[in-house]
């Protein structure tokens, strides 16, 4: 078992290496499935995720590896899914945008900006209806607050004061648009805080400070009752969608991700365990276990085999 | 055990039965727990089961619509209900991009049990935005279901059906069939299965496929060609629309070898346009004359009354198209009434 420090550290390797993986793997043209990569934003999905408790319920967007990773953690289905074979999570049929884990609490992810977001106030409601305890947590891009279903989502999570963390990841970037060039006004969390909801923001791309935001904010929801809203803020390295670089495209300057680099996220937390007086050899064996881990998952989902052709038709009805 | 009961009231008591039989069944939508109660439809239901399952909300047909995909895969059943479908145009996103897809893109990892209620159609000079019933764009959607109930016994037993069911349904309720009385098997597991047709009545010269309250119109219509011409019609409501079993229309074809389609829709890649292919790619050998289609006019619904009553259908189009495909004199139909706004049919059938 690993100390906390440690654990986030897995993680988001984990995450980190899967997804420079797919960034290997991607030229060969077997992983036939848009990729919305999530390097650079790491400390979120690990840091949200660690106080959650395990029967806790999310949901994500298209841009949902990290999250899957960090809450569900099969690289065995989540390989096999991005391949399109048989033992992917849904037997190819969601691919990376839609993929989740349903027996592990991610509930769902989707390809259409926003549409989750309101899938998580009636999961939420369930579990108010049941006072079973359970938390959920939905992740959105920050381009998903343009659209009018998040306000109607917030307007009534409020109104129900249902068990809900949002959170608001910002890369400044919905596609390419700054949110300046989209938005009527200066401050997401200033208007948030308008509702009946607390709010939190951070820029931190250290996940123990993300989980403690995250710890405060369950407290919270426990305490006086939901939601909260989170604005996080991270810089996302590649492209929108694919596996390369895109500062030629002239919307962004290389200078802002070597800002972002110098806080990258994985360096930190490694040099914080070494600070820590973890040992150099504890974590190249933690990095080492982690690489064998997705190895071994890329090359059984490269031998699996693909879905019968009956499947095409499998699970339109019950 | 059988009662007289309106459709309003038959709705009522499939929503009062499903909740008192599975906790996990709610009721809720915009005005759902008024003094008004949708029609009726939703009375007392606040008063026996509470706030927590009997609710309103915002104005938010989106987010609302997503909140019951949300409940729907967590293990409740919730029923949404609208008070005209033309509102549910703001939900298409959920019930298009997600609802409809969730089983089958989680391998059916995950169910969605959830019912879309909505009033369609015809009331009183509502004119283009409160008049349609557009279940032909729901039909087209793999995955739903789409149910429209005519008589009060299907309303009751389709209902109670659709909630129990474990895929999304989208229930369309004629506004007209509401004062509708007939007599309703009230048992509560008294269940009539989604997707098979029913033969409101028999005949045997030309076969009448009609939805919701066109099934009125063709009924009307084959008692006037009865008593005008002795000609013997045969009405066949489909009740569900998607996914069909067509297999009790094409019986009928084969055996009358004519078929009108009264759809209360559009016509253009409506729903009559999918019956009108299927039973000449199936009856073609059958059939003495193609296949005819009379639906909503290719137009939208004006308020003025003279011309909302030229946009929709209604027994004397399904009369004289019947004569022409019959090659019969038009019979002179003054001394006859039809339905109405004001002289609408209560039933029973």
């Amino acid at each position: 078992m690993l100390d906390i420090n440690s654990e986030l550290y897995r993680k988001m390797y984990l995450i980190r290496m899967a997804e420079e993986n797919i960034r290997v793997l991607y030229p060969d043209d077997q992983l036939k499935t848009p990729v919305h990569l999530c390097i650079g934003q790491e400390a979120i999905a690990a840091g949200v995720i660690q106080p959650l408790k395990e029967e806790d319920q999310i949901f994500g967007t298209y841009r949902n590896h990290g999250i899957y990773l960090a809450k569900c953690g099969d690289t065995n289905r989540f390989f096999g899914e991005l391949y399109g074979k048989q033992t992917g999570e849904f037997r190819g049929k969601a691919g990376s945008m839609h993929l989740s884990s349903p027996e592990t609490g991610f509930m769902g992810s989707s390809a259409v900006v926003g549409t989750t977001i309101p899938l998580a106030l009636g999961c939420s409601f369930v579990n108010q209806q049941k006072n079973n305890g359970k938390l959920t947590a939905v992740f959105f891009g920050e381009g998903a607050t343009d659209e009018g279903v998040f306000w109607e989502s917030i307007n009534f999570a409020c109104l129900k004061k249902l068990p809900i963390i949002f959170i608001c990841e910002d890369n400044d970037l919905a596609i390419h648009s700054k949110a300046s060039e989209r938005q009527g006004y200066k401050s997401i969390t200033d208007i948030i805080s308008k509702f009946d909801c607390r709010t939190f923001k951070s820029e931190s791309t250290d996940p123990e400070v993300i989980a403690n935001i995250t710890i405060e904010g369950i407290n919270h929801i426990r305490q006086e009752g939901g939601p909260v809203f989170f604005h996080l803020k991270y810089y996302r390295y590649l492209e929108h969608v694919g596996i390369d670089e895109d500062f030629k495209a002239g919307y962004r300057s290389r200078n802002e991700f070597e800002r972002w680099m110098a806080v990258d996220p994985i360096k930190l937390q490694r040099e914080k365990l070494l600070n820590k007086g973890l040992s150099e050899e504890s974590i190249q064996e933690i990095e080492k276990t982690v690489l064998q881990q997705i190895e071994n998952s890329i090359e059984q989902a490269q031998q699996a085999p693909f879905p019968a052709n009956s499947e095409l038709f499998q699970n339109l009805y019950v | 055990m059988t009662q007289i009961l309106s459709y309003r009231e038959a709705i009522n008591l499939a929503l009062s039965q499903e909740m008192e039989r599975d906790p996990n069944v709610f009721v809720y939508g915009l005005d759902v727990p008024d003094h008004k109660s949708i029609y009726g439809s939703t009375k007392g239901l606040l008063e026996q089961f509470g706030s927590g399952r009997c609710f309103g909300t915002p104005l938010a047909e989106d987010a609302m619509t997503g909140f019951a995909l949300g409940a729907a895969i967590n293990g409740m059943r919730p029923v949404h209900v609208h008070i005209r479908v033309d509102f549910l145009m703001l939900a298409m996103n959920q019930i298009v991009n997600m609802i409809s897809n969730f089983n089958y893109i989680t391998a059916g990892k995950l169910t969605v049990p959830l019912v879309i209620r909505a009033v369609i159609g015809r009331g009183w000079g509502q004119s283009a935005q409160h008049s349609k019933s557009l279940h032909s764009l729901f039909a087209h959607i793999p995955g739903l279901k789409v149910v429209m109930p005519t008589t009060p016994n299907d309303a009751k037993g389709l209902l109670a059906s659709a909630i129990r069911d474990d895929n999304p349904v989208i229930y369309l309720e004629h506004r007209w069939l509401y004062d509708i009385t007939d007599e309703v098997n009230t048992e509560p597991d008294s269940l009539l299965p989604l997707g098979k047709p029913y033969s409101l009545r028999k005949g045997t010269d030309l076969t009448v496929v009609a939805t919701s309250w066109m099934n009125v119109e063709a009924l009307r219509a084959a008692e006037i060609m009865d008593k005008y011409h002795g000609v013997s019609l045969e009405v066949i409501d489909p009740r569900t629309i998607a996914p069909l079993d067509y297999e009790i229309i094409f019986q009928s074809v084969n055996m009358t070898g004519h078929c009108i389609v009264a759809d209360y829709d559009w016509l253009n890649c409506g729903f009559s346009a999918e019956v009108a292919a299927r039973v000449s790619e199936t009856c073609f050998k059958s059939l003495k004359y193609p296949v005819a289609r009379i639906g909503f006019s290719t137009t939208h619904c004006p308020t003025t009354r003279p011309l909302e009553n030229k946009f929709y259908p209604n027994a004397i189009d399904i009369i004289r198209k019947t004569e022409e495909i019959l090659k019969l004199n038009p019979a002179d139909l003054s001394n006859e009434e039809f339905y109405t706004y004001e002289n609408k049919f209560k039933g029973p059938f």
